[in-house]
């Protein structure tokens, strides 16, 4: 079975995130003023086959942990779901 | 130690200041071998330098894909040996990274890169490193980055500095550690540590870009001569085979 993956790597709440600000910053300038955080972040989308969900769902912790995220400043999270158009078997 | 030292600069896809040491090497009448990342020996090494750059284009995070290049097994078993390893700016990184130091270099806190000189607060620290060099002197050496703030939890922040681990702090020139000498918001003003046994130091300045007086000053030399001081004293160390 084939799965995609949206993991979502986040600074640990209380980090400064200097990119965060200067985006918030940005969007206040534009006359967007109600906006008072932002919280940038890196967004990455796996293909990657596994026999089960469970399966899946161990890779994918055990990547995070390994490679994906450093736990000292960052938190991962992500969405699972099944692959229905597989790369190479989609049509067209 | 009758012959001259012997050091492994290593060298990643993307680093750019393993010339800069191995040149410095020489001025001192030290043997540089480069090594290649994907090696998995050191060779016959009294120390290990991980230079400056951009390893692996410093993608997802810096120094996160270089920490699993073959060669750094290697460093990992020569550093817990007691093998004197030193990572300058980009190696700060990727020593992070590989756990052989505390913590992470986080991205500026004013978004910049920064390149300049710096002055540098000294804290003498056990191990090869900074014994050439007297607590509260103030030395100037280049800085070249865009993420070097110092990162950890309070926790090993406190551990560091209980344990007399930070070796360096940004300072102004009369060795202030204020928060205008600060050039990237790093904790605590935090520029290098080094591990429990001193042998690991990470830094971000760059000791190699100071070594001659011609390009600006000589005080990096003074990390040089202190791992050359250290290996006349240590022969054991420095007859390592690995």
């Amino acid at each position: 079975m084939r799965w995609l993956a949206e993991v979502h790597i986040r600074l640990r709440p209380g980090i400064a995130d200097p990119e965060g600000q200067t985006i918030a910053g940005g969007l206040r300038a534009l006359g967007f003023d109600s906006v008072d955080d932002v919280r940038s972040g890196t967004l990455l989308r796996l293909g990657f086959r596994a026999p089960s969900r469970d399966e899946a769902e161990d890779a994918l912790a055990s990547m995070c942990g390994r490679l994906l995220a450093n736990p000292v400043m960052e938190t991962a999270d992500w969405e699972l779901r099944l692959d229905d158009e597989p790369v190479g078997e989609a049509d067209g | 130690m009758s012959r001259s030292p012997r050091v492994a600069v290593l060298v990643f896809p993307g680093t750019w200041s393993e010339r800069d040491f191995a040149h410095v090497a020489g001025l001192l009448g030290w043997e540089a071998r480069l090594v290649w990342h994907t090696e998995r020996e050191l060779g016959e090494a009294d120390a290990v330098i991980l230079p400056g750059g951009f390893a692996h284009g410093d993608h997802l995070r810096t120094g996160a894909i270089a920490r699993f290049s073959p060669v750094m097994s290697a460093v990992a078993a020569f550093a817990a040996s007691g093998g004197p390893v030193l990572g300058s700016c980009n190696g700060f990184q990727i020593l992070c990274e590989a756990g052989l130091l505390p913590g992470v270099l986080l991205r500026n806190d004013h978004l910049e890169f920064r390149c300049d000189w710096q002055s540098l607060l000294v804290e003498q620290v056990r191990g090869p490193w900074l014994n050439q060099m007297t607590s509260g002197s103030v030395i100037r050496l280049p800085i070249s980055h865009g993420e070097g703030r110092y990162y950890a939890s309070p926790e090993t922040l406190e551990e560091l500095e209980r344990s007399g681990r930070v070796a360096l702090r940004y300072a102004d020139a009369d060795g202030n550690v204020t928060a205008d000498a600060n050039p990237n918001g790093s904790q605590r003003s935090i520029a290098g540590i080094v591990n429990e046994r001193g042998n690991v130091f990470g830094m971000m300045p760059h000791p190699e870009r100071a070594a001659e007086a011609e390009i600006g000053g000589i005080d990096g030399l003074q990390i040089f001569r202190s791992l050359a001081e250290w290996l006349v004293a240590q022969p054991a160390v420095a007859e390592r085979r690995l």
